[in-house]
């Protein structure tokens, strides 16, 4: 599976992008939607919301099951994707540019436990055993 | 191990993604559940539903011992081919398993029963035909294979496939089935949609599950089948009811004939259980997804009772999310009551069900 290289992963799947402008924008990996199926409602976090590493804060529902999203870092909530409250298929159609919010990060050593394309590919290659 | 079909490579074959269904080794879809939905609902599909187990029941007693084994009365069978929707009650009046059976001839009857209750239903059904029938044979027929063809446009494709059949199975009404050559053919299914349900020898289906697929109808997994079954309105077992629930409580009491003199296992409980709960419909009026198990809590005369979701999710049909749930009597259709979801409480309509039959919303 391609893994985007200019991307930063977690272990919970999700996909981290570091901006030019210091923020970060988030979603979910091409595996995590192949796993859940057709995606049919996606809740963000509000804009405002501040949010500690690991914590609950969205959660993705396909026809098959609800899916917790976890903050891959701490920050402030500063936008969502406006686009997928009436077209959640678009994590379907391509996770990885289909993303569910951006944060201003507030902890800048977050950054450096976030996986890189080559350590998520062994998180997928030892969740396949 | 998981327990596989004839149609195992078939279904690999095609890309499915297959999971672990009840211990058979199953598929979920073949790329896109809500397209398998769609294309059901206004075109044609088909499901291999060959881990379900018919069962051949022979002899001269088969009908006066299938009185007393289901709550349906078998005695509606009178024309040959005739199916019966049914439950198979303990003593308890706790459901042991839903099925449909097929008036053959006087000494042949054949139940379709689901897979994850065929072990202990084969079971339950000798166990009574030892004391009720001795003598009668009961006969599991895993060298069958089951798929359902489904849609508007279902029956029309089966008979582009099985030359020769229209003439035999298009005067077939709903809940009769036919023999064709080594098809069974019965006009009956899951889905809300027309269409047939074949039983054929195992050693045909890959060919026939392909000869379908070349005239255009789509595999479908068991993703669409539930979602299609759900709009529908019809009971799964082991999530709208189960051993621990009766009949009248599941949306079932249609099928449960207390009226006539006849004795049933079951019976007695029945009439003396009071029946405090029912099986109902829900139309979720904010935005997620209802699930099972989730608690519904409800307002009338002042007053709140609580009931719990058996079978929820997203209608494709109707893009909103509805669920069977299992309420106090009290309730009734137009009333509003709130589903816990996580940590919101959503607001929903209590409906009567079916939400969607031949491809239109009854909402």
């Amino acid at each position: 599976m391609d893994i985007p290289t200019n991307l930063k992963y977690t272990k919970s799947h999700e996909w981290v992008r570091l901006e030019d402008d210091g923020t970060a924008t988030i979603g979910i990996t091409r595996h995590a939607q192949e796993l859940l199926g057709d995606m049919v409602f996606v809740e963000i976090p509000q804009v405002g919301r501040k949010l500690k590493q690991r914590e609950e804060c969205a959660v993705v529902e396909s026809v098959k099951a609800a899916a917790d999203v976890y903050a891959p870092i701490s920050g402030e909530v500063i936008a969502i994707n406006p686009e997928l409250e009436s077209a959640p298929e678009k994590v379907n159609e391509d996770a990885f540019s289909a993303w569910l919010f951006k944060l201003k990060p507030t902890n800048a050593a977050d950054l450096d436990g976030l996986l890189d394309a080559a350590g998520y590919q062994k998180v997928l290659e030892s969740e396949a055993h | 191990m998981l327990k596989t079909t004839p149609l195992n490579q078939t279904h690999r074959d095609m890309n499915a993604k297959m999971v672990d269904f009840g211990g058979w080794d199953m598929p979920l879809h073949y790329g896109s559940q809500l397209d398998e939905h769609h294309k059901v609902r206004s075109d044609a599909g088909m499901f291999d539903v060959s881990h379900m187990l018919a069962v051949d029941i022979k002899g001269e007693t088969a009908r006066a011992f299938l009185r007393q084994l289901f709550a349906n009365n078998v005695d509606k069978l009178t024309q040959p081919g005739k199916a019966l929707y049914s439950c198979m009650l303990n003593p308890q009046g706790g459901v042991i398993d839903d099925l449909i059976v097929y008036f053959l001839t006087e000494s042949w009857f054949r139940v379709v029963v689901n897979a994850g209750t065929a072990d202990k239903d084969m079971a339950w059904m000798q166990a009574r035909r030892d004391e009720l029938a001795p003598g009668l044979e009961i006969t599991p027929r895993r060298d069958l294979a089951m798929i359902a063809v489904q849609g508007p446009n279902a029956r029309t494709k089966v008979w582009q496939v099985i030359a020769g059949s229209q003439a035999v199975t298009e005067s077939l009404k709903l809940f009769h089935a036919a023999t064709f050559n080594e098809y069974f053919i019965a006009r009956t299914g899951y889905t809300g949609e027309d269409g047939f349900e074949i039983i054929l020898p195992a050693t045909g289906a890959a060919d026939f599950w392909n000869a379908l697929h070349a005239a255009g109808v789509a595999p479908a997994g068991l993703g669409a089948r539930d979602t299609l079954r759900l709009e529908a309105g019809m009971n799964l077992y082991g999530q709208d009811m189960d051993e621990t629930t009766n009949p009248l409580e599941s949306g079932l009491a249609w099928t449960v004939d207390l009226k006539s003199e006849r004795d049933f296992i079951g019976k007695q409980a029945l009439l003396q259980i009071p029946v405090k709960q029912q099986l109902i419909g829900l139309l979720l009026l904010d935005r997620g997804v209802l699930r099972s198990h989730q608690k519904v809590i409800a307002r009338h005369d002042d007053k709140e009772t609580a009931g719990e979701i058996t079978s929820g999710g997203f209608s494709p049909t109707l893009n909103q999310s509805i669920a069977l749930a299992r309420l106090p009597s009290q309730v009734s259709a137009g009333d509003e009551v709130q589903v816990v979801v996580r940590d919101k409480m959503l607001r929903a309509k209590v409906v009567k069900y079916p939400f969607v039959r031949n491809g239109k919303s009854l909402i």
